[in-house]
């Protein structure tokens, strides 16, 4: 067992993990973070996005050990300070972004990823970043609308309706 | 997965020597290496991880202006910053998923050599030159087959240099349930000739498609191309295409590179 520390969504986390412990399994098992979920395991779904030093990244494909020193975010970290919903997850409750919620924390996360590096997307752009996030449930159209409309663009636009 | 210790050493020397341990095994951004252990198709006692090597990542140019990488750097930097190298951005830039680009490596990609991998492509194509801690291997004597390259045990790609082609394109047909290429070419016209490198069609690997280059070094034009043919003989043959279906999409996107840059 190896003894790590990272700042998980502003605190400083600790704990003994093995070799092959994946973040994903650190932060839902040792941390109780189970806000980010594990749909496939074999980073193809997307539905365990987190943020490593800022970059959205796979958690069920990174170690936790590779985390150490890190500054992780989850999407327990995503709500504003006042405990009420950033621009994004509320966008996704206003656009009906989700039906099950399975994918909903690496959606937000991802979306989250993508307006830093890119604050007004096309739909075509959004659409092409969310390609390692799978959801089963909503054809991703609201989805695609929620993350326009928390780009602070217009969604009537985006197409499919 | 079985269980494994993680050395995570911060220098090249030290690296070397932790792959040194008995069973040990280079991790790079983990993107493929992760999953296969996962599928306990790997059993590796030590793994040595690579992403904290500073000296092993970044994007610069050499003094004989070469493009440098570092056997580190992840897609999404190469994507970002080979600028003096527009289609090798392009190319990094939609490999996998946005997550994955901000984790997979050069190096660790040039070391698997998936058949359908993009970096050999681009590699080969380039003329490029894999730099290990030991010594420099041409794109040419670097490819061995699937999934087999000219590293020894314990060797560690360091650097890859890239030569800046005067004109360059790659074309992805994108199998679309795991984004690897069905196929890929990778074509670069450079003072001295042209060069084509097909990824994810032949059962060898990576190869150059040397009619098409002799054809395009004194006619870079689509046209060509035109009654250039591979046969299906050798070609990967799966539920997403036949031998034959891909030697057909070589020539086509082989077409396709040139006609976006001639």
């Amino acid at each position: 067992m190896t003894k790590i520390e990272m700042t998980v969504n502003g605190r400083a986390a600790s704990g003994d993990v093995e070799g092959r412990t994946l973040l994903s399994s650190f932060l839902r098992d040792e941390l109780k973070l189970t806000g980010t979920h594990v749909g496939c395991d074999t980073s193809q779904c997307g539905a365990c996005v987190v943020h490593v030093d800022g970059e959205a990244v796979k958690a069920c494909t990174m170690l936790a050990v590779e985390a150490a020193g890190s500054e992780v975010t989850t999407v327990e970290g995503m709500a504003n300070a006042d405990g009420s919903l950033s621009v994004i997850q509320q966008a996704f409750q206003d656009h009906h972004g989700l039906q099950c919620g399975f994918c909903t924390p690496g959606m937000v996360m991802s979306a989250a990823a993508l307006l830093k590096e890119n604050p007004k997307p096309s739909e075509a752009e959004v659409r092409d970043y969310l390609e390692g996030n799978i959801c089963r449930c909503t054809g991703y159209h609201n989805i695609v609308k929620a993350i326009m409309a928390a780009s602070g663009q217009d969604v009537a636009p985006v197409a499919a309706e | 997965m079985y269980n494994f210790d993680v050395e995570t050493p911060g220098t090249v020397a030290d690296a070397v020597a932790a792959m040194g341990r008995d069973e040990a095994q280079a991790l790079g951004g983990g993107q493929t290496l992760i999953p296969t252990l996962k599928q306990r198709l790997a059993s590796p006692s030590v793994l040595v991880s690579l992403s904290g090597v500073a000296e092993m990542k970044g994007v610069c140019t050499g003094d004989d202006g070469q493009l440098c990488i570092g056997g580190a750097t992840t897609h999404a930097t190469v994507a970002r910053e080979a600028t003096q190298y527009p289609a090798l951005a392009a190319m990094a830039s939609h490999i996998g998923d946005p997550a994955v680009r901000n984790r997979g490596t050069i190096g660790g990609s040039l070391a698997n050599n998936d058949p359908s991998a993009c970096y050999p492509a681009g590699v080969l194509g380039s003329g490029a030159t894999v730099v290990t801690n030991t010594r420099e291997i041409a794109a040419d004597d670097y490819f061995q087959g699937m999934f087999d390259t000219a590293l020894d045990e314990g060797e560690i790609i360091t650097e890859v240099r890239f030569p800046i082609p005067e004109a360059a394109n790659y074309q992805k047909f994108v199998q679309p349930a795991s984004r690897f290429a069905l196929v890929g070419v990778f074509v670069a016209k450079f003072a001295d000739g042209v060069r084509v490198a097909v990824t994810g069609a032949s059962e060898d690997g990576v190869f150059r498609w040397s009619e098409a280059e002799a054809a395009l070094s004194s006619d870079f034009s689509a046209g060509a191309l035109d009654g250039l043919s591979l046969s299906g003989d050798g070609m990967i043959s799966d539920l997403h295409g036949t031998g034959a279906y891909r030697a057909h999409l070589v020539a086509v996107m082989t077409k396709r590179a040139v006609d976006a840059v001639a």
